[in-house]
């Protein structure tokens, strides 16, 4: 079947079997492959990216049901060799170890920071409590959230807005 | 690698056209709306659909409205929203409480309160809810609507009285004056099933408990604690009460050892959170 997706601002049309996981979408057909793959049962959360601005597991996600919708991947973060103030916060902070849960925590950070520009820790903790990280016990990770927050270009530039300043 | 055996997609774009396809494809079609059940099932060949219908664009199944004396929810309402909702949380915040701890966040910005009640597992939250509140629940086929009681929902283990070329629209939750409603749950994890709870509503009349329901959840196939509910009803709320209702509770409760718990232990924890759910709805009811 023919589907139409946006990725990143970019569209893109394939002919897919209607069976296909967007995770595998995504690394397969689209070769993006910073959308990590590992449960496959939506338990351990790395394959997080987001729909129409929302995080959803794409293990468990057809990639036909978002024919028609915009995904924003671990490789839309970053603008013009500008990372995202989460992805700066996890260097910063050292928010990962060997990574792997990485992607999905970036993406669900990123929503909560669009949602609620300056998360308490708690709330750090209930939004990515369906992600799994085995290296770092999640402190690290909280704190790398808090230092996007802090830092944030005003708290949480949304991506609406950023986008609008690389494109003027 | 965990991927379906292969099907065919058809995508609905209203409740009359998905019912088409539904009579179109007969036994062998699927509705899918978060997928979070079905898929996963699908992985592993619990369920083999040849046809999938996506109704994740019939948006007119996406709402929550307070209907006079009914609380109205549309079938296609995500948990997220439901949790997410004042009006729920006003209510009925017995679902609120089990929308906290039904599956995770990101689980919970797909799931449906639809699909979860269509997939009947029998470890399922919004079940129990929907058994202790009394829902009713809206079904429709070709020839229009019809509404049966929660009662009458349920046929066994993931099998419900929705026909192949039926599906769920609604849920209806009855709202009377005096109530005050709580979910407890103990799971290993988030995102877990339940190893056991329960979810209580009541309806005060001057001190007295005048109704009540209350359902167990992951300790039986039998969802309801009627002998609890018959031992409270008509009775001023005390300690003692919710501490009798909890052994009447776990009494009617049959649940089975696994890997979440042995079966004492479940037992144990169904007198333990009737007794919290009932104190906590009671405390509601008087706006505490």
């Amino acid at each position: 079947m023919d589907v139409t997706i946006t990725v990143n601002g970019v569209r893109y049309q394939r002919d897919i079997e209607p069976r296909m996981l967007l995770v595998h979408f995504l690394r397969d057909e689209l070769g993006l492959t910073g959308t990590h793959w590992g449960c496959d049962t939506s338990n351990c959360g790395t394959c997080v990216v987001l729909i129409d601005g929302e995080p959803v597991k794409s293990c468990t996600t057809l990639a036909a049901m978002t024919s028609g919708h915009e995904v924003r991947t671990v490789e839309g973060l970053e603008r013009e060799g500008e990372l995202d103030p989460v992805q700066q916060g996890f260097m910063e902070e050292h928010g990962l170890q060997c990574g792997f849960c990485t992607p999905g925590m970036l993406l669900t950070a990123r929503a909560l920071l669009d949602r609620s520009p300056d998360p308490a820790p708690d709330e750090i903790r209930e939004a990515i409590s369906g992600q799994l990280c085995r290296c770092t016990g999640y402190a690290t990770i909280v704190r790398s959230v808090r230092w996007a927050a802090e830092h944030g270009d005003g708290a949480g530039t949304a991506p609406v807005a950023a986008e609008q300043e690389v494109g003027s | 690698m965990q991927v379906p055996a292969p099907f065919d997609y058809e995508r609905a774009s209203s409740v009359d056209h998905a019912l088409r396809l539904l009579d179109q494809h007969g036994e062998d079609a699927r509705l899918i709306a978060g997928g979070h059940s079905l898929l996963p099932m699908m992985k592993l060949r619990l369920v083999r659909p040849n046809v999938v219908i996506d109704i994740n664009d019939c948006v007119d199944l996406d709402y929550i409205i307070e209907d006079r004396d009914v609380l109205r929810i549309g079938a296609l309402t995500r948990h997220a929203t439901l949790l997410a909702s004042d009006t729920v949380a006003r209510l009925a915040p017995m679902i609120t409480d089990a929308e906290r701890v039904i599956a995770d966040p990101v689980v919970r910005n797909r799931g449906t309160i639809g699909g979860s009640l269509c997939q009947a597992d029998p470890g399922e939250d919004l079940t129990t809810v929907c058994d202790a509140m009394f829902a009713d629940i809206v079904i429709r086929g070709r020839d229009g609507p019809r509404t049966i009681p929660m009662a009458d929902f349920h046929r066994g283990p993931y099998e419900t009285a929705v026909e192949p070329d039926e599906m769920l629209t609604e849920i209806r939750i009855p709202l009377r004056p005096g109530a005050g409603s709580a979910y407890e749950k103990v799971e290993r994890r988030v995102g877990d099933w339940a190893i056991a709870a329960v979810g209580a509503v009541v309806w005060m009349d001057n001190g007295t408990i005048d109704d009540v329901g209350i359902g167990l959840t992951a300790v039986g196939l039998e969802g309801v604690a009627t002998r609890a509910q018959d031992a409270v009803r008509g009775h001023a709320p005390d300690d003692d009460l919710y501490a009798q209702a909890g052994r009447l509770a776990a009494s009617q409760s049959d649940p089975i050892d696994d890997q979440r718990g042995s079966a004492a232990y479940k037992r144990h924890l169904t007198a333990e959170l009737t007794s919290r759910a009932l104190r906590r709805a009671v405390e509601r009811s008087q706006g505490r």
